[in-house]
């Protein structure tokens, strides 16, 4: 499955890359999420209670 | 969704036991996870979400705002809130109190700061994090049994850090140490609060100046040196920092030593399984919740939510502390289990206003847990736990002092 980041939308807490940090990481300057892949396993549960503790909406997946 | 009959006066606050919510609060929760309430002081009615579902999605709504405007209700009692009266629209906001703001003036001031408390920046701090513990479990053990882990451990370990953070020395702390205590007590009224508020900010700003003149390797520093920011937004946010940095973990490294103590099989485990930390902490963190008056937001419109009819100007009181015990997210809310998936609870808040600090938090209370277990691996309190005094009448739920012995 394929991850979607909206850097918009990004609150830069750290949900994400404290979650699953194989796959996010968060900007040096300004903490906001940076892919550090796009694509996923379907049954990566990491990746997806990082989606789902997004507190700002900003991560979703496409499957 | 049908209106449950009853219309509660407030969020209940008295507790029948150290660490679960009021049994009231509760049944309230139980009954219906969105209702109507009474505010304070006129009755007023708003609304007061209870489970985790509604939680979530209230605070992730954007219609929920954060900038209130007047009349200004409160779901507690609070003696002080005659000083808002005859003010009319939005409030006037704090310079840097981003707390209070919504994009985009809130993700402007956010910004300034999110870089530096990333999850990497704070296991950066990690090794300087544990030299500051150390020391004051020195400082514990050089008290003598009894002592009060409040005041040699709790209160010092993160007022020590966020300090160092800022650059604010640690000895000026009798400037803004009783004054941030009545920012967050409920009955302080506004007045009082905004005179706390200006102490603390004074201070800062007079840093702030020195710093602009000969800077620092610190983030108050870097503030100064930010032309996009006035001085009033620098000292708002530096107070905002200085405070909530300190007296939120504070209050959760007494309590949750004090909830440990309490159920010695889960000390015993992270004594043995020193690797189940992290997932400890958010268990405590779930577990007992320490904002038990509830997040704060108002309706910017008329708009349906979840099948009830929100009025622009309507309050709405978030009850973290229920969402957190709520069963349909956890598997048995109502014990503390330091094994258990505590991921998703609410402590940290939700939606874009999510704690800036919380990985902070996290570093501070791992390592603060896992140093004292480790150096005193047979604490135990000092007198019985009915006797511990208990911190209610601030926003964030405590002990006032942790007599503690080994």
């Amino acid at each position: 499955m394929k991850i979607i980041a909206d850097r918009g939308l990004c609150a830069s807490a750290g949900m994400c890359a404290l979650t699953d940090p194989e796959h996010f990481d968060q900007d040096e300057e300004d903490g906001r999420v940076v892919l550090l892949a796009d694509e996923a396993e379907d049954c990566d549960t990491d990746v997806e209670d990082a989606v789902r503790l997004c507190p700002s909406g900003a991560l979703r997946l496409d499957r | 969704m049908a209106a449950p009959e009853t219309v509660p006066y407030g969020i209940p606050l008295d507790r029948e036991t150290v660490f679960d919510p009021p049994q009231a609060l509760m049944a309230l929760h139980r009954e219906a996870p969105l209702r109507r309430m009474r505010y304070y002081p006129d009755g007023a009615e708003g609304w007061l979400v209870t489970s985790h579902r509604l939680a979530r999605k209230a605070l992730a709504d954007p219609r929920f705002k954060s900038r209130l405007t007047a009349p200004v209700k409160v779901p507690v009692p609070v003696s002080g809130i005659e000083d808002y009266a005859g003010l009319e629209g939005e409030l006037p906001v704090t310079p840097g109190a981003f707390i209070e703001m919504d994009p985009p003036d809130h993700t402007r001031l956010r910004r300034k700061l999110t870089g530096v408390f990333t999850v990497r920046r704070m296991r950066q701090l990690e090794p300087r994090i544990a030299e500051i513990v150390d020391s004051r479990l020195d400082a514990l053990e050089a008290a003598g049994r009894p002592a009060d882990l409040v005041a040699e451990f709790a209160l010092p370990v993160p007022a020590l850090v966020i300090c160092e953070l800022l650059g604010v020395p640690y000895a000026d702390r009798d400037r803004f140490e009783a004054d941030a205590a009545v920012v967050f007590t409920m009955d302080a009224g506004a007045e009082e609060k905004g005179r706390a508020w200006e102490s603390i900010g004074g201070f800062l700003a007079e840093l702030a100046a020195a710093k602009r003149a000969e800077p620092a390797d610190d983030l108050l520093s870097d503030l100064a040196a930010d032309a996009e920011l006035s001085e009033a937004e620098v000292a708002g946010m530096a107070v905002l920092l200085l405070i909530a940095g300190h007296e939120t973990t504070a209050k959760m490294l007494a309590l949750g030593t004090m909830a440990l103590l309490e159920n010695r099989d889960q000390w015993e485990l992270l004594r043995e399984r020193p690797e189940l930390m992290a997932g400890g902490v958010e268990e405590l963190l779930r577990y007992l919740t320490i904002i038990h008056t509830g997040l704060i937001r108002q309706a910017g419109e008329d708009f349906e939510f979840e099948g009830a009819r929100i009025k622009a100007g309507e309050y709405v009181t978030v009850s973290v502390q229920t969402a957190n015990r709520d069963e349909e997210h956890f598997i048995d809310p109502d014990t503390l289990d330091v094994t258990k998936d505590a991921k998703g609870h609410l402590t940290f808040g939700h939606g874009v206003h999510q704690c800036l600090g919380q990985q902070l938090a996290r570093v501070e209370m791992r390592t603060a847990f896992a140093k004292l277990i480790e150096r005193f691996p047979g604490l135990r309190l000092a007198v019985p736990a009915r006797e511990v005094p208990m911190v209610t009448d601030q926003n964030f739920y405590g002990v006032a002092e942790l007599p503690v012995t080994w």
